[in-house]
């Protein structure tokens, strides 16, 4: 093979997002190394999700089948990649930018001695491989030369566009259906000491913040926890999550998990509803793939402002609940 | 319990982000020092932990002579130790922190014995690699969880929680000694008191020259992410503006007309 290798990550056989952007990015340079796009799955559903894998440009998907390696495992994950790696031959390995593309890949890296490069944005295929790559989570873009047999790279989160007609749907690329290759590593106890023993679901139910398509984030001008219940109201309103900046989080207004940026979340929603928020570019690269951003605020001179398409000048604590009052008045006319 | 904390001195950027001009670093001309907040939570952690169970924390960084300055803040919220692994300025990879760092756990753990515990944030503020704390553990075969926000230590063991993709959370459990990397969120770290400064000050700090290498990565240069340049629109003042941002609201499909 001297194509490419793509981790495929999924919920109970549903594509993660991520991990279509890694095969967005894939199918993009097979061209450049005259193979084609193979699929690595993992995990029980994992045959489900390899049969959807031909519309995204996928030729043979490689489903792990090992009872073992069905809950997470991140060095045994690895090792069975190290052996498909020498197997295939594949000119680079790719993984959406998620906690387990970087988590499995930086293993593949250890044990075989190879770099990884995180967070690419852009691709060269040369000798040497030509790549840009994100610093500060996308505050800073450094290019940079990769030199090696086998690249290992992870792709940074909503970067690269994703054409949503063209997986999944009818026409010529849905109908060639991925070849689905089982696939039996030999794996040892060792690396199957650190893995997932159990689970817990989300406490807080509702939509969460990275699948919602409008979020409300509140920052320091909310003042304190109660001053979320009027972003809770509008985001109610619009079907829509909540979350809030460091400085909410550090606060104790809300939980860390409701962070956006930089040690945060990544969010990429249709709407994002800047509420009280400065834009201190450790926020920012955790909103700024949001399609629009709307920024209520006292300063018109705040750092968000650049960031933002629309803007109130004006305190949250009015804004915000005026908002609610004409959704609700225009709904009930 | 002996446990190491490893953290990076990286830049303090607030606002927008200046570069020297050869473009191959940030102009800290202007700028304090810090460490990631993950990192943080890291010192945190083992100070609580020593607290609780006794034993000793030690801080490793690999940086600067002037990165002494991150070890010292470390130790004036509670690490007893220090080790400087001092730099010629020049950026090391992924692959030469680790050995470097490798290195330096082989000789302590030779002069003072293992370390139950090595700690890391889950990735450095700046480069945001990802992978120096399983470079470490898998060179030295010990098990490694990442991006923890929690831990519990029982009978020889970690037991860790981390978020799950799309929510919930997800637990570990391994047998020290392991290798972990923490996000922010694990815990709300301390601030230093002024005797802890005082203290810290007056610390012996272990300094190393670690070997430098290239691994196959070459940095040609940094720049800033172009700006999408478009003009902030602006609605109007006030909750006076609330009629005109629900038409906004509908114009882009958020609610329905």
């Amino acid at each position: 093979m001297s194509g490419l290798l793509v981790f495929v990550e999924h919920q109970a056989g549903e594509l993660d997002r991520l991990s279509r952007e890694a095969l967005a990015l894939a199918g993009s340079l097979a061209p450049a190394t005259r193979g084609q796009v193979e699929a690595v799955v993992f995990g029980s559903g994992g045959a489900d999700a390899a049969r959807g894998l031909g519309a995204a440009g996928v030729g043979t998907a490689h489903v792990v089948d090992d009872p073992r390696l069905d809950a997470y495992a991140p060095a045994a994950w690895a090792a069975a990649l190290v052996e498909l790696i020498a197997s295939r031959s594949p000119r680079a390995v790719i993984a959406g930018g998620s906690d387990r593309g970087h988590e499995v890949l930086a293993h593949v890296g250890a044990r075989t001695g190879r770099p990884l490069v995180t967070n690419v944005v852009e691709v060269v295929i040369g000798d040497p491989w030509r790549l840009t790559r994100q610093r500060w989570a996308g505050s800073l873009l450094e290019d940079a030369a990769l030199s090696t047999d086998v690249a290992l790279m992870t792709v940074a989160p909503h970067v690269i566009p994703l054409d949503e007609g063209a997986i999944g749907a009818t026409g010529e690329a849905a109908t060639a259906a991925a070849d689905v290759a089982r696939f039996g590593p030999s794996v040892s106890e060792r690396d199957l000491v650190a893995r997932v023993t159990g689970g817990e679901p989300s406490a807080a139910g509702g939509i969460s913040l990275t699948d919602a398509k409008v979020v409300v984030g509140g920052g320091r001008g909310v003042g304190s926890a109660e001053g979320f219940g009027e972003l809770e109201e509008l985001a109610g309103l619009l079907g829509g999550a909540v979350g809030g900046s460091r400085v909410v989080t550090s606060a104790g207004w809300r939980p860390h998990s409701d962070q956006i940026g930089q040690t945060g979340l990544r969010i990429a929603p249709d709407l994002y509803i800047a509420c009280g928020i400065s834009g201190a570019i450790q926020h920012i690269v955790g909103c700024k793939a949001a399609k629009r951003i709307l920024a209520i605020n006292t300063d018109p001179n705040s750092p968000i402002m650049a960031a933002a398409d629309y803007a109130v000048i004006g305190d949250l604590h009015q804004v915000v609940p005026a908002i609610s009052a004409e959704i609700r008045r225009r709904a009930s006319a | 319990m002996e446990i190491l904390v490893c953290v990076k001195r990286v830049p303090a950027t607030g606002g927008r982000i200046v570069l020297t001009p050869d473009g191959q670093e940030i102009d800290t001309r202007y700028l304090g020092f810090t460490v990631s907040p993950h990192e943080e939570c890291a010192v945190e952690e083992a100070v609580r932990i020593v607290e609780a169970q006794g034993g000793s924390t030690t801080v490793l960084t690999l940086g600067p002579a002037a990165a002494e300055e991150q070890l010292r803040d470390a130790m004036a919220v509670g690490a007893d130790r220090a080790i400087l692994l001092e730099t010629d300025g020049r950026e090391f990879d992924p692959i030469a922190t680790g050995a470097a760092i490798v290195d330096a756990i082989r000789a302590q753990e030779a002069a003072n014995g293992p370390f139950d515990l090595i700690l890391f944030g889950n990735e450095a503020a700046d480069t945001g690699d990802f992978q120096v704390a399983i470079r470490v553990a898998v060179a030295l075969d010990r098990p490694v969880v990442t991006g923890i926000k929690s831990l519990t230590l029982a009978n020889g063991e970690a037991f860790c929680r981390r978020e799950a993709t799309g929510g919930g959370w997800e637990t570990y459990q391994v047998p020290l000694p392991a290798v972990l990397s923490v996000k922010e969120g694990l815990n709300l770290p301390r601030y230093p008191s002024v005797p802890g400064r005082l203290r810290a000050k007056r610390k012996e700090i272990d300094r190393i020259e670690p070997t430098w290498s290239q691994n196959g990565t070459v940095k040609l240069g940094l720049r800033l992410p172009a700006e999408d340049g478009a003009q902030v629109e602006i609605l109007g003042n006030g909750a006076g503006a609330a009629a005109t941002v629900v038409d906004l609201l509908v114009r882009i499909g958020v609610i329905a007309s």
